[in-house]
Parts: structure tokens; C-alpha cells; sequence
């Protein structure tokens, strides 16, 4: 077995380990909490480790896909020809920064989800379907099992919040579900026509970028379809006028899903764009870009507008994810390197980022049961680890210099700025308006007159002062040293069919 | 040739269903669960008649039968549906029914029936197999015959059963008068040879046979008798009608339509298109409001028809190769349809076994009461709405695929966004069962293990061919390739 090939293993043991996690919590019974919340713990250690080795042992001057295993799944039957649907799994640049990203929240997720009494084994075999459907995702360089694994991440988000959510739970969960499968309905339309068009009878994706690049597609064809893949995947990137969904389902969410569901799993929409999108069909990517990169200014301004006047720390945090969601969209639509680079850098960016203030707002949710920002004041001198964890995880939102919103969006706005100036201009003034909402929250949470009813909040506890310290861990390095991180991504971003250099 | 040889596997079932209605006339006082474990071991038997035939090649009776391994396929998937029928219907019927000798053996009477539809190369033994089909099931659906609800249930389908029995004669008398023959091969032949003035005659002939295999498999708008029938017939005969007849219908409208009439498919192929369309929007409307599971399960079947007539046009659209890729998918898609469908009735009827409720809010709180069953149920269910890791995920998706050609986008499109559709009501039931508490009172309940078996083998194999389909589309392929064996000499000709 050479190097490459048990890298492969490792890869395939990342995918393995939340669904085998799964696996062995179906079989320990519902009684034993304990035992669960072992198995998960274990489990998520293992798979940030695992994470971490991948986002580091790949090989920034190799670039392409590295770390590759192919197994034949089924093949010369039916429709299906040579290498029909292949277990393909391997990580390119970008997914190796999205893999990482995976490991770090889902960690944090399950050490906050500790707290969870009430039937934890269904949560948690519905939580690592969630996260080993997210991995797949990342992992698959097969369409088949591409849309497989998307489909996975998004199905068991119905329970998890319909049962563990609060505020509007059934409301919520019943429109989010239904909002991202009709996303999905459009994606699978795109993937039939795809495959018919390319004709080679198979679902791996190198085959089928080799197919496009040869002229495959023509150019109407690329027109046509792109749409479907864009606006499909854009659903769960909450790319507007599609992101409705976003701040019902945040609000009604349990902490530990809202934190994967914003940290991790709208990335999956814009990793989408990427995949099908960009490298499937470059030249229906160059005919729409503009068109999507009128929708990504609209979303991040009116994210951040919408964020300004809202009352609920969850739908502040919902709004303000629809605003930077806007931004990974204008990254992606300058077709730059840089600003596509800054894009997937935010998507890692806004993930930690957001998945920290999610756990922070459950933290303080579980004991006040209150999100009205109006019920509180003053919780700076009650709870002050919270506040400074908080004050970071805003300031990266804001994209404060040394924290890692600035490594993300200083290269979203230069690629902006090169390709489309005006809506430079108008991305900076949305960055200006997350200032706003920010300190406003602040102001009125943290100073301010105290609240005698709070007084006997309790500061972080210790579990989860461990999850907010390995989020935290991430924003700061990214911010301080991003050459790791935006090596790996540019160094495929920039053999991206249709991407100019810049840079 | 007259080679009685290759009728053995329907000597056995038919043997066996003589055998069980002749135990209770002799021993009137039988343990029912014996008739019920007989019936298991004859249709076990029957499938390990039928391995025997893998495949043989021309094995055909007068040009009549043939038995090859599509035949073979259609065997042994009705002696698997009997067999968990058949369990899943020995405390349904021991509480229920005075006898059940007959409802036994007329089970099996029905599978022969469905094997003969997948076997028929003659439009008259079709027929006679198709009426034996249902001659059986109006039985079945009014067995209860205490039950004013099941009584009406099938007199409601004999009525239209006989109805659209009239349809379909007339419609093969046409083709008769046009063809001069029965046979599928001579119609093949003369339809190719027909010169432009039977135009008239041919086309309202293939849609009298449409309409007439579309009420089989309850097509929109033939379908109206499918909610009733479903909802009065005893519950394991609601999972059978809802699989076997389906396929029975499907096995027939297969061999018939790849060999005697696709040479004329621009004359039939956008009727099925419009019936696939129609049937499979009313199909997932109509589903939505349904409170009575037994009748959401009949709407949603419908919806299922309408998926797998996609098949059938694509074959009039596409050249022949697309033809066998889009039959070999709909076999697999078939096999995962009734593998999750029998998931889902095994479930209900231990349901009702116990509470004696089969509305939608009756599953309250199961989630709580039998997780068990509710994990069933949800497999099932999302089977049926195309979500990954279960049985329709991959087989809806190689359906579809194989389907794509570029006159049909448009339907495939509107199959996906059906799906869709039908994953809202899936909600609702899943809704029922996880979000709300159990009523008052409800405790705990431990399931009968054969059932808890069954469900575990059931949902075992609905993730199997979700998660692996390989080796059951290799299958699939295999059962499909006599087909269009006969299909590519016929494209020589042309």
C-alpha cells in the first residue's frame, strides 16, 4: 500500500466514523445516557483529529485531488457503463478547508450537546447521519454519491429540529425541510440532464469535468443548466431571494444543530455551486455570474439590514449568516482567484464563527429561556467569559484585523473590487452595517443597567468553555497566520476552469 | 412444442393452494397459523422451483408461455410477496375470519395469475391471466364479508374490475382485426407490414388496452376504485394489491408493449406520457388530504404508478437500447417499491393488531409507544419519497436516469418535483409519530417477534438496495435482456 493510497483509508475512515458512531448508538439502549454521550465524545475526537490530519498532510504543491480512493460500486449494467458509480472519495484545496471546518464545529457541537436529557440516543444517531452526510459531500467525487451524501445531510434536520428545537419548532423545521429538498428537486433535474447530455455512462465527476472540457456541454446547454445547479444548491447557501428558511430555522433549532446547520451545512450549498456549478459547466458559469453577483450584494446588504432591527440574538445571528452567506456569493461570482479564494476562506470563516455565537446564545438561552435582547442589560459584570467569547466571535464578524473575518473578506472585496468595482463599494458599506447590529447587541446586552433577574446567570461551564475555546482557537489562527490556509484553497482555486488570475 | 416441464414451480403453488383449501374442508378445526406457515413453505418452495430456470433459454409453451428470466423474476417476486403476506396475515385473520383456507390458497392462485401475466406471448392467455389476477383479489378485497366496508370495497372493484375487463377485450379485438393474430410476435410482424389506412383502428385499439392495464395498475383517471379498495379490504390484501397487482400489471404491460406494439409507439407513446403525468400529480395531490393511512398509502401508490410509467413511455420515445436500460431500472425500482411497501403494511397491521385504529393521528406518539415500528415506518415512508440510504433513492434515481431522453425531460422534471410534493405528506405522518406526545394511557408495547422479524428483514433490505444496488440492477438487467432479445431482431427487420 503506497502513501497515497493509505491516505485514501484515512479519508475513508472520516466518512466512516460518524455513521458507524451512529451505528453503535442504535444498538445501546436509550437508558444509558452516559454510555451515548461517550460513544459521541470518542467519536468526534477522533474525527477532528482525523480532520486535522487531512487539511494538513495535503500537499499544497500537489494540488488536484490527493488522498484519492476508488471503489467500483456499480458498473457495465443498465445505463451504467464503465465505472458507472464509483465510491470516489478524495479532497481537493477547497474541501480539505471544509473538512477541517467539519471537524472543528461538529466537535464543538457534541460537547455542548452534553446537556441534552431528553431522548440523547435519537439525537445523536440523527446528529452523525447529519455530520457523516456533510463529510460525504466533501469527500465525493462521484455524482452519484455527491448528491447521495447532500441529500443525507439535510434529511435528518426535520427531527432534530422538530423534536429538540424551541420557539416555532414544527413550523420551522417543516419549512426548511421542504424549502432544501425543492432546492434538491432542481439539482437532480440538473444531474439527469448532465449525465444524458455527457453521454459516457458514468457518475464520476473528474470523468465528467474531463467530458466538459472536451465540449460535451454546449453552450445553450451550459446556459440552461446551470440555473438549476446554482439556484439548488443556492437554497441551502441562503442565497436570496431562497435564504427564508434561514432565520426560522436557526431561531427554532436546537444549539448544537444551529451550530452545524450554519456552521457547516450552508456551506455545503456554496461547496455545491462550486462542484456542479464552476467546474461542471464553466461557460454557464461565465453567462450568470453577474446575475449571482447581483443576488450576493443584495443578500449580504439585506442580511445585514434586516439583522440591524431584530430583537432575537438567534435571528440576529440567522440575518447576519444570510449577510455573509451574501458575501461567499460574491466571492464566488467575481471569478477571480482571489475572490473565489476569499469565498471558500469565509465559508471556514463564517462557519467558526457563527457556530461560536450559536453555542454562546444556547449557552445563555438554556438558563434565561429568554432571546429577547430587550430582557437583558448588564451581562457584562454576570457573565464575563461569555461576553469576551461573544465580543471575538462579533468582532470576527465584523472582520476586525488578527481575527479570521478579515483574512476572508479583505480577499473577497480585492477580487470584488478587480472585477465588479461598484459592487465593491456596496459590500464595504454592508461590512459597515454588520458594525452596526454588532455594537447595538452589545450595548444593550452587555452594558447597561443590570437586570436583577439575571443576577444569578451562571458563566460558561466548563464543557463548554472547551467548545468555545477550540472554535475561538480557529478564528484567532486564521486570522494571525493564514498562509496554511489560503495556499491549500488558492492552489486549487486557481485551476478552476473559467477562473482569471488576479493575484 | 408441448413441454409441460417448465409449468413445475406452478404445480407446486397451485398443488399447495388445493392442498390448504382441501386441509380445512377435511379439518375444519385447523390451527389457522398452520394454514399460514404452509402457505410460507409453499411459495418457498415455488421460488426454489423457479431458481431452477435461471437462464434456460426458449423455453416457450405453443409460442403461448415463455418462461425465460423475466418470467423467472416475476416468480420469484410473487412468491416472496405471498410469503410475507402470508405472515404478516396470520393474527390479522385468526381475529377476524371464520375460515381461512380459502383466503390462503387464493393468495397463491393470485401469484400464479401474476406469474402468467409476466409470462404471456398471446394476448388471450394475458387476459386469462390477468382475470385470474383479479378474479382473486375481488375475493380477497371482500373476504371480511361481515364487514360492510370491505363488502363494498369489493363490490365497488369487481364493478369497474369488470368494467375495464370490457375495455381491454375490445381493445385486443382491434388489434385482432388489424393483425389477424394474437400472438405477439405475428403482431409485431404485421403491425410493421399494416399500410396507413388501419391508422384509426390501431390507435384506438392500443388505447382501449391502455385504458385496460391502466385501471389494473390504477392509473389516473382510471384509479378511482384503488382508495376504496384499499381502504375496506383487510390490510394484508391492501399490501397486496398495492404490490403484487401492481407489478402483475407492470410484468404485463412490459413483455407486451417491448415486443408487439413498440414497433407503433409514435401511435401510443404520448397517451402513456400524459397518463404518467396526470396520474402521478393526482396521485401526490390527492394524498395530501387523506387522514386514513390505508388511503394515503392508495393515493401514494398511485403516485408510484405514475413514476413507473415514465418507464413505459421512455420506451416508446427512446431507441431500443434506452428501452431495455429504462426496463431493467423499473424491474429494480419494482423490487425496492414492494420490498418498502410491505416495510410499511407489516408495521400498519401490527399497529391495527393492537389498537384497532388505522387513521393518521392513531400513530400519535409511536415514537414513544413502539419505536420499533416507527423506525419501520419512517424507512418505509422515505423509501417512497427518494431520500438516500434507502431502497427508492437509488432505484427512483437509475429510473429517471435511464428514462432521460430528450423528448421527455419534461416529465422527468415533473416526476422529480412529484416527489417532491410527496415528501410533505411523509412529513405529516412522521409528525404524528415524533413531534406529539402519545395519547393518555398509552404505554409501552412489545411487538410479536415473527413481526419484529419480518420488519427488521424488511427495512434490512430496503437499506441493502439503497445503499448496494448493484447486484439487484444485475438482476434486473438479466430479467430484462429476453425482452429486447426479441426486440433487437425486431429492429433488424426494420
Amino acid at each position: 500500500m503506497d502513501y497515497d493510497e493509505a491516505q485514501g483509508y484515512v479519508v475513508l475512515s472520516t466518512l466512516c466514523m460518524p455513521l458507524l458512531a451512529a451505528l453503535i448508538i442504535l444498538f445501546i439502549p436509550g437508558s444509558k445516557k452516559m454510555a451515548i454521550r461517550y460513544v459521541s465524545l470518542i467519536a468526534a475526537t477522533a474525527m477532528l483529529g482525523l480532520s486535522i490530519y487531512i487539511f494538513t498532510a495535503y500537499q499544497v504543491a500537489g494540488a488536484g485531488i490527493q488522498m484519492e480512493l476508488q471503489w467500483p460500486w456499480v458498473e457495465n449494467v443498465g445505463f451504467l457503463g464503465e465505472d458507472g458509480i464509483t465510491l470516489h472519495l478524495g479532497v481537493d484545496g477547497i474541501s480539505a478547508l471544509l473538512v477541517l471546518l467539519n471537524g472543528i464545529v461538529s466537535f464543538a457541537a457534541t460537547i455542548v450537546s452534553w446537556k441534552i436529557d431528553f431522548r440523547p440516543k435519537d439525537f445523536f444517531i440523527l446528529f452523525w447521519v447529519l455530520v457523516g452526510g456533510v463529510y460525504g459531500t466533501f469527500f465525493s467525487f462521484d455524482l452519484f454519491f455527491w448528491f447521495f451524501f447532500y441529500e443525507l445531510a439535510v434529511v435528518p434536520l426535520y427531527l432534530l429540529i422538530g423534536v429538540w428545537g424551541s420557539t416555532r419548532k414544527e413550523y420551522g423545521a417543516m419549512k426548511l425541510t421542504l424549502m432544501l429538498v425543492g432546492g434538491s428537486v432542481l439539482i437532480w433535474i440538473g444531474i439527469f440532464a448532465v449525465f444524458h447530455e455527457a453521454n459516457i455512462g458514468t457518475f464520476s465527476l473528474p470523468a465528467l469535468y474531463e467530458a466538459a472540457e472536451n465540449g460535451a456541454f454546449s453552450t445553450n446547454f451550459q446556459r440552461t443548466f446551470f440555473p438549476f445547479f446554482v439556484v439548488g444548491c443556492g437554497v441551502l447557501a441562503a442565497l436570496w431571494p431562497f435564504h427564508t428558511w434561514s432565520p426560522d430555522g436557526h431561531m427554532s433549532a436546537p444549539t448544537a444543530v444551529s451550530m452545524v446547520h450554519a456552521g457547516v451545512l450552508m456551506k455545503l450549498g456554496a461547496f455545491g455551486i462550486i462542484r456542479l456549478g464552476i467546474q461542471l459547466l464553466p461557460e454557464g458559469a461565465a453567462f450568470w455570474m453577474p446575475g449571482l453577483m447581483v443576488l450576493g450584494v443584495i443578500g449580504a446588504v439585506y442580511g445585514a439590514t434586516a439583522a440591524l432591527t431584530q430583537r432575537d440574538f438567534k435571528l440576529i445571528s440567522g440575518y447576519s449568516s444570510v449577510s455573509h452567506m451574501g458575501y461567499v456569493i460574491m466571492g464566488l461570482a467575481t471569478m477571480n482567484d482571489v475572490g473565489v479564494t476569499g469565498a471558500v476562506l469565509q465559508m471556514f470563516s463564517h462557519g467558526v464563527m457563527t457556530a461560536l455565537v450559536f453555542l454562546l446564545i444556547g449557552a445563555l438561552y438554556d438558563q434565561a429561556h429568554t432571546r429577547d435582547l430587550k430582557d437583558y442589560g448588564g451581562i457584562a459584570k454576570i457573565m464575563p467569559a461569555w461576553v469576551v467569547f461573544y465580543t471575538v466571535a462579533g468582532l470576527a464578524n465584523v472582520g476586525l484585523p488578527g481575527l479570521s473575518g478579515f483574512t476572508a473578506e479583505f480577499h473577497i472585496f480585492v477580487g470584488t473590487f478587480h472585477s465588479y468595482p461598484l459592487f465593491g463599494g456596496l459590500a464595504i458599506f454592508a461590512a459597515a452595517l454588520a458594525a452596526g447590529y454588532m455594537l447595538r447587541m452589545f450595548s444593550i446586552v452587555f452594558f447597561g443597567p443590570t437586570n436583577p433577574r439575571w443576577a444569578d446567570l451562571k458563566d460558561l461551564r466548563p464543557l463548554e468553555a472547551m467548545g468555545a475555546v477550540t472554535l475561538l482557537a480557529a478564528i484567532v489562527l486564521m486570522g494571525v497566520w493564514w498562509a496554511p490556509f489560503t495556499d491549500r484553497v488558492a492552489a486549487t482555486v486557481t485551476h478552476l476552469p473559467g477562473v482569471i488570475g488576479i493575484a | 412444442m408441448r413441454d409441460y416441464t417448465i409449468f413445475i414451480p406452478e404445480f407446486v403453488a397451485a398443488g399447495g393452494a388445493v392442498l390448504i383449501i382441501a386441509l380445512e374442508l377435511i379439518w375444519p378445526r385447523i390451527r389457522r397459523d398452520i394454514l399460514a406457515t404452509l402457505t410460507v413453505l409453499v411459495s418457498l418452495g415455488w421460488i426454489g422451483a423457479s431458481l431452477a430456470y435461471i437462464g434456460m433459454g426458449d423455453n416457450n409453451f405453443q409460442g403461448l408461455i415463455q418462461v425465460d428470466n423475466f418470467t423467472t423474476f416475476f416468480r420469484i417476486l410473487a412468491g416472496g410477496i405471498i410469503a410475507v403476506v402470508a405472515i404478516m396475515s396470520a393474527t390479522y385473520m385468526r381475529d377476524r375470519a371464520k375460515t381461512a383456507s380459502e383466503y390462503y390458497g387464493l393468495l397463491l392462485v393470485a401469484g400464479i395469475g401474476m406469474v402468467y401475466m409476466a409470462a404471456a406471448r398471446e394476448l388471450i392467455t394475458a387476459y386469462i391471466s390477468l382475470e385470474l389476477l383479479s378474479f382473486s383479489l375481488y375475493i380477497l378485497v371482500g373476504y371480511l364479508k361481515r364487514d360492510a366496508l370491505s363488502s363494498e370495497a369489493s363490490l365497488k372493484y369487481i364493478l369497474l374490475g369488470a368494467f375495464s375487463s370490457a375495455f381491454l377485450l375490445y381493445g385486443i379485438s382491434l388489434i385482432y382485426g388489424i393483425t389477424q393474430t394474437t400472438y405477439y410476435d405475428g403482431i409485431a410482424d404485421a403491425l410493421l407490414a399494416r399500410s396507413g389506412d388501419t391508422d384509426a383502428a390501431a390507435v384506438v385499439g392500443f388505447m382501449l388496452i391502455l385504458t385496460g392495464v391502466g385501471f389494473k395498475v390504477s392509473a389516473a383517471p382510471f384509479h378511482m376504485w384503488a382508495p376504496d379498495a384499499y381502504e375496506g379490504a383487510p390490510i394484508p390484501i391492501t399490501a397486496f394489491l398495492s404490490t403484487l397487482s401492481k407489478a402483475a400489471g407492470f410484468a404485463l404491460i412490459l413483455r407486451l408493449f417491448t415486443s408487439a406494439i413498440q414497433v407503433d409507439a409514435v401511435e401510443w407513446r404520448w397517451a402513456v406520457a400524459l397518463l404518467s403525468a396526470a396520474t402521478m400529480v393526482v396521485g401526490n395531490l390527492m394524498a395530501i388530504q387523506q387522514t386514513n393511512l390505508k388511503r394515503l398509502v392508495a393515493y401514494s401508490s398511485i403516485g408510484q404508478v405514475g413514476y413507473m410509467l415514465v418507464v413505459v413511455a421512455a420506451i416508446g420515445y427512446g431507441d431500443p437500447e434506452v428501452g431495455r436500460d429504462a426496463s431493467s431500472a423499473l424491474l429494480l425500482h419494482i423490487v425496492g417499491y414492494v420490498v418498502s411497501t410491505l416495510a410499511l403494511f407489516t408495521a400498519i397491521t401490527a399497529i391495527y393488531n393492537r389498537t384497532g385504529d388505522d387513521s393518521i393521528p392513531g400513530l400519535r406518539g409511536l415514537a414513544e409507544t413502539q419505536p420499533f415500528l416507527a423506525l419501520v415506518i419512517v424507512v418505509s415512508l422515505f423509501s417512497f419519497a427518494g431520500l438516500p440510504f434507502f431502497a427508492g433513492f437509488a432505484t427512483k434515481l437509475f429510473m429517471f436516469q435511464s428514462s432521460t431522453t430528450d423528448g421527455l425531460l419534461w416529465l422527468i422534471a415533473l416526476a422529480v418535483v412529484n416527489s417532491f410534493v410527496s415528501l410533505y405528506y411523509y412529513l405529516m405522518i412522521l409528525r404524528q409519530m415524533y413531534l406529539f406526545d402519545p395519547p393518555e394511557g398509552a404505554a409501552r408495547w412489545r411487538l410479536n417477534p415473527v413481526m419484529w422479524c419480518m420488519g427488521a428483514a424488511l427495512i434490512g433490505a430496503t437499506i441493502a438496495i439503497g445503499v448496494y444496488p448493484g447486484p439487484f440492477f444485475e438482476a434486473a438487467a438479466h430479467a430484462t435482456e429476453p425482452l429486447y432479445q426479441q426486440g433487437a431482431d425486431l429492429l433488424v427487420q426494420r
